[in-house]
């Protein structure tokens, strides 16, 4: 039977307690991941296989993640001019990542701040997607 | 030179588990080092035998070809104190693997008694630190850590 929003969403919140030590009511939709929650490099992994492990109901068909999928590494080349994130590149931000502020990053283009943009509410909508939910 | 904090394995099923084990003495320095009047073996130390057992489990999964190095402690939370005499066994399993990285768990024990329950994480660096350059030898599994591994594989068994 497909999971709920809730359920996934509960789920999530789980997983980002156990992965970051912090606590259950500091995991709100809007939460960054970093600028919030603390987040690391490493931590990305670690959130990674969790989800892995929380989402897999038949071990026979473990629902993966793949590479890159979730948290992409790094940009492609084609949105990034002279180290500046182009008008392409800002769109496709915003179309991957719907809730997160971009404000700061559209007035610097500095595409180091793209990894503080993840939020907890795009966790939940990849899974759902993923899902089918 | 590496402070190899293991003395020998005793399981070792790749991609799966490994438990080593270790031996300790009084004849240690740094136990007399913490608390001088009543020696114990430090819960760094404990970890630190963990991470080894576990990081040559995840670098053997791979042959060795990637650099792994311990990259976050999840968890650990003690039960019971080392002290000289005591002989402990790090037994880890490997949680989940993938090109980045692997996930592990396990406990230490002493005889019957629980004396850790750890999980951590380890990092192939050169998968991960995009833009940083590592040396291309593998510096983290040196002949010390190998030879253990190949000391198990072989029985223990020392020709001479």
């Amino acid at each position: 039977m497909a999971l709920t929003h809730d359920e996934i969403y509960s789920k999530v919140q789980g997983v980002l307690v156990d992965a970051l030590g912090v606590d259950e009511d500091e995991v709100t939709p809007a939460a960054s991941l970093r600028a919030d929650l603390g987040a690391e490099s490493i931590d990305f992994l670690d959130i990674t296989f969790r989800l892995e492990k929380a989402f897999t109901t038949d071990p026979t068909k473990p629902f993966k993640i793949p590479r890159g999928d979730l948290f992409p590494e790094e940009l492609d080349p084609a949105f990034v001019q002279d180290g500046k994130l182009t008008d392409a590149g800002l769109a496709e931000v915003r179309k991957r990542l719907p809730h997160a502020d971009l404000g700061p990053l559209e007035k610097s283009r500095d595409t180091a701040l793209v990894p503080n943009l993840f939020s907890v509410q795009d966790i939940v909508d990849y899974i759902e997607k993923r899902l089918g939910a | 030179m590496r402070w190899i904090w293991i003395d020998k394995f005793i399981e070792f099923t790749s991609r799966t588990s490994a438990t080593t084990v270790k031996n300790v003495s009084l004849a240690e320095e740094h136990l007399h080092d913490l608390y001088p009047d009543f020696p114990i073996v430090p819960h760094s130390l404990i970890v630190e035998g963990f991470a080894q057992t576990a990081g040559i489990l995840v670098g053997e999964a791979r042959n060795f070809e990637e650099k792994v190095i311990l990259a976050k402690v999840s968890r650990a939370t003690f039960y019971r104190l080392v002290r000289p005499g005591d002989t402990i066994e790090f037994r880890a399993k490997v949680d989940q693997l993938s090109e980045q990285g692997a996930s592990t768990s396990g406990v230490v024990m002493c005889g019957e008694d629980r004396v850790a329950e750890i999980e951590m994480m380890f990092s192939h660096i050169d998968q991960n630190m995009g833009g940083l350059e590592f040396p291309e030898h593998n510096f983290v599994f040196t002949e010390q850590f190998t030879e253990l591994l190949k000391g198990y594989r072989a029985g223990g068994v020392v020709t001479i």
